[in-house]
């Protein structure tokens, strides 16, 4: 049994991509957004330091400066048209964030303030720039509960605590979504002229990362494995500063604001790898440099971590305008920021990579055509705008402007679609997944499996990379999956908040994004961006300036190359 | 060290009753109580549920009772509950038991729907930033703070004996539109809360600020909107 429902949209994902598109649609649309949690409780609600665009509150800025910065940012992977539409974007994108309540913090002459943030500079990188528009250290929430606030004010139809299991295809055509009800355990069948993917990152793949546990990829998975591609994927980012041991992420804001990185022996390491920005480079070249120092024995005590000094910050400041991080530290390491430093090491953070898109959203093929009915938008698509490595505070930007055309988008073409017919018993093939899961009644835990994937890409796959590490993983990753396949048993067979089994299907999303994080980033035979291998330490725009495509091909998994939009900027060596 | 864990289990497919269950963790002293749950879900009882999702206190989604007290299972350590063996958790009160420790938020997010969570402005906006002082702005510095967790309305002694009582964090909710001086539907937000369901229902027990992991000064918010009210409307 299953219930069904039938929408013009359904939107899959209750972040910033999905609110704002939702927004969007608003009144024009009927729109339902399914989200798999609360939609308070999605994770760009974590995001900290702030949102990009060049208002010039603080110091000249310009929308070229910041897209040539985005472009040098992502090491010229970026697609430079669709860096242009973001930056070009940012500006009436924050007055309108601002226009609907968004809390900025502000300057004494009433308007927004700004302030500095890693990769973003004057004069195409003369020096730091102040372009992030913040609200303490809790932009990502206040801009959630914002969205939020406009979604109940336009009667957005919201179905909570639903995962989405499958993607409906026939023919070519996306018409819908299989959506598990964890309060029921019912299965839902969404019946929509278009479907939007704004399902987030998939950061669970790692061990250490800043990422929440729903960070598990769904939407990303279900589009490899209805055969369409993915693109970048071997581009994740590591956040230089997540607190030691536990990933809890300390924004870049700590260091936009003047927080400084010292090693072992009290030095500014950051003067030697990046002397022009030092702490505020790139996070892929923070993050290089802290390896490299704990590799040399310069990590505090020998061991695998660094300081992130905030004590010459002043107790005033670090309340006003870094009070959430402040506390994480208080609370997880018993230090208060503004007597002793903080040791941090990289952190996963962000994927690059993800469902190719257009720059209104729609999802594309291993050809680049649209593919009809699909879009997506946010951490689960891949513009792209962040090429090799994303600049701090360019997330946020990325959600609203994406999310917002996607749903334009949609507004425009959704009314003159037809609705294209279900497969026939459309939840069979998940039905039959899960029922396989319950029937084992023993074998192996799924966290057992999530953990030694977990421990695993973290080791070969993580800001060091090589050939060998990387064939090693994939061997495991596959024997994982395999297992997963076969042997997965849950404790609890009922219905109600089953999140045993939700974590079982969580971890089927993991598996098959951990493997094309691994062949992608196998078949990238050169350095670019947060992709570092150590047996092809140089850029190699001769044969690797393309983004990668991965896709499946019966058994098999395809890559392919898919050229790299420049249109300003050409390609130099990249130095901070 | 190992700990001794007392947790709520209620099923309501299978159990006539709710009951506690007793386990036993390894967890190190800086580990969050969010760890140990985990750790039991994950390596003895699959069956248990509750809801999480950041681990560190920004999304609100895993508010439980811990050892009587109502907090954040990823915001409180090993070391803080060790002295108070066993650990006993709990769903949070007054909420109904959807299973074990997940409640029904349904209630709560639609008294927070109810306050209108969401600018009520001048429909001509200027083409750039409306100004706004930054001491204004300040004012709102503990309010949005709030990540609805619920942990004030579960903790308030009002709100347990009266359903219609509005409660802290919708109270809370109010507070950020009415202080927010780009709002312009001020008084008319007042008026809304002018009631004795509103912000007179709440008698200063300050268990919602004793137990917010925000921090939020929340009873004084409360009163601040009850000395607007008298301001403005009487």
């Amino acid at each position: 049994m299953s219930e069904k429902h039938t929408h013009d949209v359904v939107i899959v994902g209750s972040g910033l991509a999905g609110l704002r598109a939702a927004v969007e649609t608003a009144g024009r649309l009927d729109v339902a957004l399914i989200s798999k949690v609360f939609p308070t409780r999605s994770h760009s609600g974590a995001a900290q330091g702030g949102i990009a665009a060049a208002l010039g509150n603080e110091e000249p800025d310009s929308w070229e400066w910041h897209m040539f910065d985005t472009v040098k940012g992502g090491d010229y992977l970026t697609d430079q048209d669709a860096a242009e539409v973001l930056t070009r974007d940012a500006v009436r994108a924050v007055y309108e964030l601002e226009h609907m309540g968004v809390p900025f913090n502000r300057n004494p002459n009433g308007t927004i303030a700004q302030r500095a943030f890693g990769g973003h500079t004057r004069n195409f990188g003369e020096a730091p720039v102040k372009r992030a528009c913040y609200a303490a250290d809790r932009t990502g929430r206040v801009i959630l509960d914002t969205l939020y606030g406009q979604c109940v004010q336009r009667g957005i139809h919201v179905y909570p605590e639903l995962s989405v299991v499958d993607l409906l295809v026939r023919d070519g055509v996306v018409c819908g979504v299989v959506a598990l009800d964890w309060a029921t355990g019912a299965l839902h069948v969404f019946h929509a002229k278009a479907v939007m993917l704004a399902t987030g990152g998939f950061g669970k793949v790692f061990k250490t990362t800043s990422n929440c546990f729903a960070n598990t990829g769904d939407g990303a998975a279900l589009v490899f494995r209805h055969g369409f591609p993915l693109q970048d994927m071997e581009f994740v980012q590591f956040h230089p500063t997540g607190i030691y041991g536990l990933g809890v992420l300390i924004s870049e804001a700590a260091r936009g604001e003047g927080g400084i990185l010292r090693n072992r022996l009290g030095e500014r390491f950051m003067e030697r790898y990046a002397p022009t920005i030092k702490d505020l480079a790139a996070r892929d070249v923070v993050s290089r440099a802290i390896m490299s120092e704990i590799r040399a024995g310069r990590g505090i005590d020998g061991r695998d971590f660094v300081y992130l000094d905030l004590t010459h910050l002043g107790k005033e400041r670090l309340a006003e305008r870094l009070s959430d991080i402040s506390s994480f530290v208080r609370i997880y390491l018993g230090i208060d920021p503004a007597e002793a430093p903080i040791p941090v090491q990289p952190t996963c953070h962000y994927m690059m990579g993800g469902i190719p898109t257009d720059v209104d959203g729609r999802a594309l093929d291993v050809q680049g055509r649209p593919i009809a009915g699909l879009y997506a938008a946010g951490e689960c698509a891949c513009v792209s705008v962040h090429g090799a490595n994303r600049l701090g505070c360019n997330s946020l930007l990325d959600l609203v402007v994406f999310g917002r055309r996607a749903g334009r988008h949609m507004a425009a073409q959704v009314p003159s679609m037809d609705l294209t017919p279900l497969p026939s018993q459309a939840e069979a093939p998940v039905r039959e997944r899960m029922e396989k899961i319950k029937e084992r009644t023993t074998g192996v835990r799924p966290a057992v499996l999530r953990e030694r994937m977990q421990q695993e890409m973290m080791e070969r796959c993580g800001v060091y990379r090589t050939r060998e590490g990387l064939d090693k993983a994939l061997e495991t990753v596959r024997g994982l999956q395999e297992e997963c396949r076969r042997n997965v048993f849950l404790d609890y067979r009922g219905e109600r908040y089953n999140t045993d089994l939700m974590e079982a299907l969580e971890l089927e999303s993991l598996l098959t994004l951990a493997e094309v994080i691994l062949v992608s980033a196998a078949s990238r035979r050169e350095s670019r961006g947060a992709h570092s291998r150590e047996d092809y330490p140089d850029r190699d725009d001769q044969n690797f300036l393309h983004h990668s495509l991965v896709y499946r091909d019966g058994d098999k998994i395809g890559v392919a190359a898919k050229p790299v939009s420049i249109t300003r900027f050409e390609p130099k060596p990249r130095v901070y | 060290m190992v700990l001794t864990f007392e947790i709520f289990r209620f099923d309501p497919e299978h159990d006539a009753e709710p009951r506690y269950q007793t386990y036993r963790v390894s967890a190190d002293p800086t580990e969050r109580i969010l760890d140990c749950l985990n750790r039991i879900k994950w390596e003895q009882d699959g069956s248990l549920s509750f809801r999480m999702s950041c681990g560190h206190g920004v999304c609100g989604s895993d508010a439980v009772r811990i050892n009587g007290r109502c907090a954040l299972a990823c915001q409180k350590l090993v070391k803080d509950v060790a002295e108070n063996q066993p650990v006993r958790v709990e769903p949070l009160p007054s909420f109904r038991v959807l299973k074990d420790l997940v409640v029904d938020l349904e209630p709560f997010f639609e008294k927070v729907h109810w306050v209108k969570p969401y600018l009520l402005g001048s429909p001509e906006v200027p083409e750039k930033e409306r100004l706004q002082d930054p001491e204004e702005r300040k004012k709102l510095d503990h309010v949005i703070r709030c990540i609805l967790c619920a942990c004030c309305v579960a903790s308030c002694p009002v709100a347990a004996e009266n359903e219609r009582f509005l409660g802290p964090a919708p109270l809370v909710w109010a507070f950020r539109y009415i202080f927010d001086t780009r709002d312009k539907e001020r008084k008319n937000r007042l008026r809304a809360v002018d009631t004795p369901d509103g912000a007179w229902g709440c008698r200063n027990h300050f268990e919602c600020t004793r137990v917010c992991p925000k921090e939020i000064p929340v009873t004084k918010s409360i009163n601040i909107i009850k000395r607007e009210i008298e301001k403005v409307l009487r």
